[in-house]
């Protein structure tokens, strides 16, 4: 079984019905990348995981949805505990206006109970060594993190995550404001976090899922059309549109 | 034939007029005031008490009278109307009980300050038996400045990215501590700017204090909340209209002192805004 599962869930916003019957499953320690064109609902699937979508007013969500055996939409969920675990980076880099230090011990700040400055030092160090930004920045800790650049930022935003050690990173189109080497890089981080955490991305750019995802799902008009490995998504795929779509047919 | 550069000319020319028309009362305004005021303004005329009828001496009980006004106004209003602004853009959602709040807020800053005035007197001074006191005068004072408050806070609260909201309750933040660390901070400036130009409303209004807090003429400081005390706005609208022969160079020192302590007020707002737009950078 996966790590996380999605039984029957629909979602509707009013009266529309943005996720239909969406069955998938995420395997542990992998990159899943979802694609498919604009408005497909790949964005809103990934809101579900830690529940970013009760933020909406008239959202209805129905099925179930499970992470390590437990169903999330459970109104009696802890949110708070549930965010913790299940972490996610936008798609603008979006630091606070705060020192880089600050923002990395943010969520310290508000779930710890008082950690000591050698922990939050230990902390700040561990989380940048993870994005590896660690040598480049270790001397301006307590410059602000709006003046890095675009990749810094985001570095700086999974940095900022990882400190509050998740097991799940939900990606929303991380690379989409950044240059070709930037995205390789950021890329390339992504491989390394494989190891310690379980992958969600959602991407518009296929050459990206590609290169980096281990499972592929494809998305239309809010059906979940296909999904498999990968390679065999991306060589052989089993439905017309999925095929459509990967040849540039359109989207 | 017409001449699209002649008619461009005249209309300038007009717009032109109405700009300065503003600017040109203003501009007498604080000429005049200080022209006339300030040859009255030394250490004897800030800091003693009003001497022979208030026709010569100092305005210093009006000073200190104003200044405890405008104290308790603020400490009223303050957290009042930040509790409010932080509900009304963060919590509540759009409904018939939110519009009827906003209704009353709108309509709040449109009542006439006369209004306030004997508002105040009703609520306070005779209901709750306050009397004619400092008390009495802050809270009619802070009520009539809760609106600007309000406006001023929640603009600023709105003006906060919704992404830094949403990232922070991604982190597992709560919805307080999501207000209480992101939101505020970023918005401290903005309601701060909004306070100040609320306290200079509060120090330069004659009409709330009227039935309310001002002694006509008590020359010595107020020993208590609930003591009556004197105001420069109401203290001027005395010399000027109820006692004969004051020398008009104590008036218009009066007049001085109110305007520039309202004046310092809105530029230290200023200060605060400008200090701050360079700052922000999302």
């Amino acid at each position: 079984m996966g790590k996380i599962v999605t039984k029957h869930l629909h979602l509707r916003y009013g009266d529309f019905h943005a996720l239909k019957d969406v069955n998938i499953s995420f395997e542990p320690k992998k990159i899943t990348a979802i694609i498919g064109p604009s408005g497909c609902g790949k964005s809103t699937l990934l809101r579900v995981f830690n529940r970013m979508n009760d933020l909406i007013e008239g959202v209805r969500v129905d099925g179930e949805v499970l992470i390590d055996g437990r169903n999330i939409l459970d109104p009696l969920m802890d949110l708070v505990a549930l965010r913790k675990k299940v972490g996610m980076v936008f798609q603008r880099p979006n630091p606070f206006p705060l020192s880089i230090y600050e923002n990395i011990v943010f969520g310290e700040r508000i779930h710890g109970d008082g950690a000591s400055r050698d922990e939050l030092d230990g902390i700040v160090e561990h989380s940048l060594k993870s994005v590896l930004l660690w040598d480049e920045l270790k001397d301006k800790l307590h410059a602000s993190a709006l003046s890095l650049s675009l990749e810094q930022k985001q570095r700086l935003c999974i940095a900022r995550l990882i400190a509050v050690k998740p097991d799940v990173l939900l990606m929303d189109e991380p690379c989409s404001t950044l240059d070709p080497q930037a995205t390789a890089r950021i890329e390339e981080l992504m491989r390394e976090l494989k190891h310690s955490y379980t992958i969600m991305i959602v991407t518009h750019n296929m050459q990206q899922a590609a290169r980096i995802s281990d499972d592929a799902g494809f998305m239309l008009l809010g059906e979940l059309i296909e999904f498999g490995n990968t390679v065999q998504i991306f060589t052989a795929p089993q439905d017309r549109r999925t095929e459509d779509y990967i040849t540039g047919r359109y989207g | 034939m017409s001449h699209p550069h002649r008619t461009q000319n005249i209309a300038f020319f007009f717009l032109l007029l109405a700009t300065l028309l503003i600017v040109v009362p203003v501009g007498l305004i604080v000429v005049i005031i200080v022209q006339k005021g300030l040859p009255a303004i030394n250490g004897q005329f800030l800091l003693d008490i009003p001497r022979q009828g208030m026709r010569a001496g100092g305005i210093f009980p009006a000073i200190v009278g104003t200044v405890y006004l405008v104290t308790g106004a603020i400490i009223f209003a303050l957290p009042i109307g930040l509790l409010a602004a932080i509900y009304l853009s963060e919590y509540s959602r759009e409904n018939m009980l939110t519009r009827l709040i906003k209704l009353a807020i709108v309509n709040l800053a449109g009542v006439p300050s006369v209004v306030y005035g004997l508002f105040g007197l009703a609520l306070f001074v005779v209901f709750f038996k306050f009397g004619a006191s400092i008390l009495s005068g802050s809270l009619t004072l802070g009520i009539m400045i809760l609106p600007i408050i309000i406006t001023a806070s929640r603009e600023a609260l709105e003006s906060v990215p919704s992404s830094f909201r949403e990232v922070s309750l991604s982190l597992g933040a709560s919805k307080w501590q999501t207000i209480r660390h992101i939101v505020l901070p970023n918005a401290i400036p903005g309601i701060l700017t909004g306070t100040i130009l609320g306290l200079g409303r509060a120090a330069g209004e004659t009409a709330p204090i009227l039935f309310t807090v001002a002694a006509f003429y008590l020359p010595r400081l107020p020993h208590s909340i609930f003591d009556q005390a004197m105001a420069l706005p109401y203290h001027l609208y005395v010399i000027s209209t109820q006692v004969p022969n004051v020398d008009e160079k104590t008036r218009y020192g009066t007049a001085f002192v109110l305007l520039a302590l309202v004046l310092v007020m809105n530029i230290i707002a200023v200060v605060i805004r400008t200090k701050f737009r360079k700052k922000k950078k999302w």
